[in-house]
């Protein structure tokens, strides 16, 4: 396999969100109508000046993308649709990145949103798959817990990953939620409310699960000369890498697709992973937050209760995770899932984090991970970002 | 002649003459004769409901009828038996209508049918009949009173590994009363004017072979015969004008005078 | 005598049927027929023999479309199992927890199923694909060994077990209901209710249906509307599974002497009586299929015995054969009719049997005890399609295989 071109001269800049409702009677399309809305005020620019457009959203039917452009009078030379769930930010980067790079397109607005109605949950699990309507909500499964507690439950076993070890990270982000008045959680979450929480499909109990909400994520891809032009605040991509349905032949999804690329990753990026500020993981599940903290090099194979107990996880700890308070806290906005992290780290990386800053952040790893389309989540993704 | 019609009415007025209606209401589960089963059997009485101020016609309440010619208490014409087959106006659509009312006698075999389901009546009980009654008059019906009406379902057919076991007339008696008396028909309260057990007879089947074979008529699954006089009363027994039909369910009505009038 | 069933809290609403999701793609229904049979199939790829799930368009392996559902080994290794305290659907919701495993097939591909109680991470599992409650092909994994799947009650979900359930045969005369009677009160049945047409003609071994505990004769007609109709007023809501045993096979083609008369029969009785029971007893069966509890269980069945004549003429019964063919699309529609109510409608084609009016067929023929031994083991099993006899599976089997060759052996009176 080739070593991928590097990013070089790609940034992102311009984090954007728009703030998260439990339920929403407007439509995806109004969500990433206030996305887009907020970029332009965010940039300086009219919004016509976005000759790029990548979306992601599920609920946002029966519009494709291109529909968009008129909806919101664009006039694109790239666009992009990535319905790809937890993974749909990094494939947008990625793809955008190499649009502004060659030339293809100056300034690209990525947008995530979705929309939630009380039903929507339902409705959108009902529709997700082919696989998934054929095989797994005959069973009961409809939505994602069943799977993942299929998934989490021989993980736990193989990992020696422990609910308290789970429960750590999961308070932990709380902790850091409490300090983003975005985040829907609002009260504290103790250990010992994780563990006794109910069970939803064991190992997985109530605060092991996201919260579904409507809202939206959106950022700029844009070169570095463009930015500096603007006078926006900017962060450079440095590695990225994507893998779908990396191990077929695994039975059980014990790794992610990260572990097929990882020194891709940071042979890009130049740095190991000792040199990272801050992480964002894509957490639908504590315990794949943790699955990631192996895959992605952060910790060795097996070593993930060591990690866990020897990291605070909070923006002033020893490995800042999930600043934000992640989906876990903050609510998972469809799509928009996938797209959180970027944003966090944008504004941490350029020092706009607020009370959740993580002091001297400089470089941060981002990962998406999505489409649990049967038995395993298939999309993986994930980069790096350095401080201008 | 008016007369006696005005005497009639005034009869029926005062109630010197009542009506007795003789008919089983035509329902479903009536037993109807049994022929065995590699013969074409006769289709049951159906009512099927067309609407009843429903959704189906909302102001108006009719059904389908469909039946055999000889179910429920019906009218057996000539044509319905081989023997009779070349009988002018043998059918029931070319009966001549003064036929339709006539002259009732009726044996009572009452007590002898309760005490034998075979019971057979003979020329000896219809010689004491007429020793009691006086002669058969030609022309007359002659019922014959079991009180096998009064039975319901299962004990009214009757049927047994060996067919039915019902009353009715021998071969020598109809033969008598068709030949001798020159009856109009012979009626029963049986499903059949002939006994349950008559395949055995010579000739089998006698009240259909002679009476049919003569031209006359048979009426079954009558009853209220109870009500009858032996002698006096007059039947009402017109069937349905079905063309080229063997039969029919009808309604057979009795005129019948109180005791002690003579009309 | 089997106890009665405690009887209905006339407080409380009839709990409403609700379905499990019923979505499936166009391809997975070659699942749902091998699921209604009781056949253990996966779909397989015909160029390389690799086994998939889910039911692919195209092979994963090599691409080829030339995919079946084919007989597979049904041994699994149960990889993982959680129990959904808290499922989205609300069928699953009404009937949490549900306890589900993902398991490696030994076929080769992983399958999530749903799980037997016994069953721990590692153990070796029996897989079966039944029918669920919306009609779906699902699997489900037991022991290894076997075990009585009877106590599990997501089993119970998809089957149609016959304990602590109301039946009712619609025709004591048929050569199978006695032997039914006897079967269905070995298997717990709560009571039986036995039709009986014409109930002044004798019954000749009406001791013996007598001495079945919880049986009780009712009059039914299937041929007439007030009969049926009566009937229902009477029981229907107390029939939770229903068993149509009405027939009138009389011998006769097109040209015989009485054979208008027949076929008017037989269609009256087959055909329209089927009509006419569908019309009353199935909306209250498909209503009531979520009825009741695990002590008084709700509609879960209706079994239509029919001729394997339905499905290939044999011309020396014309109007027999046009009568169950005529029954057998009524009762596609009354399948329809009942799914609403994830009500199972099973149809057994029989062979002809073992009775005086098939002494003529040839050798073997089917008792009335092989065929209620068919129907209640469908039962037990969930099935849709149940063929019994030899003749009858065979005759299908070339149906399939050779359309006009069985049509020109039939019309030689070769069966």
């Amino acid at each position: 396999m080739a070593t991928p071109m590097g990013y070089d001269g790609v940034v992102l800049a311009v984090p954007v969100t728009v703030p998260y409702t439990r339920y929403s009677p407007e439509s995806a399309q109004w969500w990433l109508g206030r996305a887009l809305a907020g970029l332009a005020a965010g940039a300086g620019v009219p919004h016509p000046a976005f000759d790029g457009l990548s979306v992601a959203s599920f609920s946002m039917a029966p519009d494709s993308a291109i529909g968009l452009t008129q909806h919101f009078g664009l006039s694109p030379r790239f666009v992009d649709f990535v319905p790809l769930g937890g993974v749909a930010g990094m494939v947008a980067v990625r793809r955008a990145a190499r649009a502004v790079q060659a030339g293809d397109a100056d300034m690209v607005a990525c947008i995530a949103a979705d929309t939630n109605a009380p039903q929507s949950f339902r409705q959108s699990l009902e529709n997700f798959s082919r696989f998934s309507q054929d095989a797994v909500y005959p069973y009961g499964a409809g939505g994602p817990n069943v799977s993942f507690a299929l998934i989490a439950q021989a993980y736990m076993e193989a990992s020696g990953l422990s609910r308290a070890h789970c429960g750590k990270i999961a308070v932990a982000q709380r902790d850091n939620a409490l300090k983003n008045p975005h985040a829907l959680m609002k009260k504290p979450l103790s250990l010992d409310d994780y563990l006794g929480s109910r069970p939803i499909a064991p190992p997985i109990h109530l605060f092991d699960c996201v919260l579904p909400c409507a809202g939206a994520e959106a950022f700029l891809i844009l070169r570095e000369e463009t930015a500096r032009a603007q006078g926006l605040p900017f962060v450079r991509l440095t590695a990225a890498i994507e893998r779908h349905n990396a191990f077929p032949a695994d039975p059980v999804m014990l790794r992610g697709g990260w572990a097929r690329d990882i020194d891709t990753l940071w042979s890009m990026a130049g740095i190991g992973p000792d040199a990272i500020d801050l992480v964002q993981t894509y957490d639908d599940y504590p315990f794949i937050s943790a699955m990631q903290f192996e895959d992605l090099g952060l910790c060795p194979k097996g070593g993930l209760a060591e990690f866990i107990a020897g990291h605070d996880f909070t923006v002033t700890g020893s490995l800042p995770h999930n600043t934000s308070g992640g989906q876990l806290s903050s609510g998972q906005a469809g799509c928009a899932g996938g797209h959180l992290g970027i944003v966090e780290a944008i504004r941490q990386l350029t020092g706009a984090a607020g009370p959740r800053q993580v002091a001297g952040a400089r470089r941060a790893l981002v990962s998406g991970f999505g489409m649990i389309n049967f038995d395993r989540g298939l999309g993986s993704g994930a980069m790096v970002l350095e401080a201008a | 002649m008016t007369d006696v019609l005005q005497m009639l009415s005034g009869a029926l007025a005062s109630g010197a003459v009542r009506v007795v209606d003789l008919t089983h209401t035509l329902t479903e589960d009536f037993p109807t004769i049994v022929v065995p089963p590699e013969f074409a059997p006769s289709a049951p009485v159906r009512i099927e409901r067309i609407s009843r101020y429903d959704a189906a016609g909302p102001a108006w309440y009719w059904n389908n009828l469909s039946f055999g010619e000889h179910t429920g208490t019906h009218f057996d014409a000539p044509a319905h038996w081989f023997t009779g087959r070349d009988q002018p106006r043998g059918t029931v659509d070319t009966l001549p209508p003064e036929h339709m009312i006539a002259p009732v006698c009726v044996i009572d075999c009452s007590a002898e049918s309760a005490r034998d389901d075979d019971f057979l009546l003979t020329r000896a009980a219809l010689d004491a009949w007429e020793n009691a009654h006086g002669r058969i008059p030609a022309g007359a019906w002659v019922l014959m009173r079991t009180d096998w009406s009064q039975r319901k379902g299962a004990a009214f057919a009757n049927l047994r590994a060996d067919g039915a076991h019902t009353p009715g007339p021998d071969a020598e008696a109809i033969h008598w009363l068709v030949h001798e008396r020159g009856i109009l028909g012979f009626g029963t309260e049986t499903i059949g004017t002939d006994a349950g057990q008559c395949d055995h007879f010579d000739p089998p089947f006698p009240a259909h072979h002679y009476l049919h074979g003569a031209g006359r008529y048979g009426l079954q699954c009558l009853t209220n015969l109870h009500l009858l006089p032996p002698k006096g009363a007059l039947v009402m027994a017109a069937p349905l004008k079905v063309h080229a039909g063997s039969g029919s369910p009808l309604r057979v009505l009795a005129l019948v005078p109180e005791q002690g009038e003579k009309p | 005598m089997t106890p009665r069933r405690p009887r209905k809290n006339p407080l409380r609403r009839t709990r409403q049927p609700l379905l499990p999701p019923a979505a499936c793609s166009r391809k997975a229904h070659l699942l749902t027929a091998a699921a209604a049979e009781g056949r253990f199939a996966l779909p397989r790829c015909g160029a390389c023999g690799a086994y998939a799930w889910p039911m692919p368009e195209a092979c994963p392996n090599c691409l080829s479309i030339d995919i079946t559902a084919a007989d597979a080994p049904s041994g699994a290794v149960l990889m993982s199992e959680t129990r959904a305290e808290v499922p989205a659907d609300p069928y699953f919701r009404e009937r949490a927890p549900w306890r589900v495993g993902l398991v490696q097939m030994d076929a080769g591909p992983m399958a999530l199923v749903h799980l037997h109680p016994a069953p721990v991470p590692r153990d070796r599992l029996r897989l079966t694909l039944m029918l669920d409650r919306a009609g779906q092909a699902v699997l489900y994994a037991g022991p290894e060994n076997g075990g009585d799947m009877t106590i599990d009650r997501q089993w119970q979900e998809m089957v149609a077990d016959p304990r602590g359930r109301r039946v009712l045969i619609t025709d004591a005369r048929h050569v199978a209901a006695l032997p039914l009677a006897h079967k269905l009160a070995a298997a717990g049945a709560a009571e039986i209710f036995m039709g009986l047409p014409e109930d002044w003609k004798p019954l000749e071994n009406r001791a013996e249906f007598a001495a079945v505990p919880g049986l009780r004769f009712v009059a039914l007609d299937l041929s007439s509307d007030r009969s049926v109709e009566d009937l229902a007023r009477a029981i229907g809501g107390k029939v939770e599974i229903l068993i149509n045993t009405a027939d009138h096979p009389r011998p006769g083609g097109l040209s015989a002497p009485a054979a208008a008369t027949h076929a008017r029969m037989a269609m009256e009785v087959v055909a329209f009586g089927l009509m006419r029971l569908a019309r009353v007893f199935g909306p209250v069966l498909a209503g009531r299929g979520a009825d009741g509890d695990e002590n008084a269980p709700g509609a879960v069945a209706w079994v239509n015995v029919l001729s394997v004549f339905a499905r290939a003429t044999a011309p020396e019964m014309a109007g027999y054969c046009a009568a169950h063919a005529a029954a057998l699309s009524v009762s596609h529609s009354l399948r329809a009719q009942l799914a609403g109510g994830g009500v199972r409608l099973m149809t057994v084609l029989t062979a002809p049997t073992e009775d005086a009016w098939f002494q003529l067929a040839p050798q073997p023929k089917v008792t009335g005890k092989a065929l209620a031994g068919a129907v209640v083991d469908g039962l037990m099993r969930g099935l849709e399609e149940v063929v019994a006899g030899d003749v009858a599976r065979d005759l299908l089997a070339r149906l399939a295989d050779n359309p006009k060759a069985v049509e020109r052996d039939l019309s030689q009176g070769k069966l």
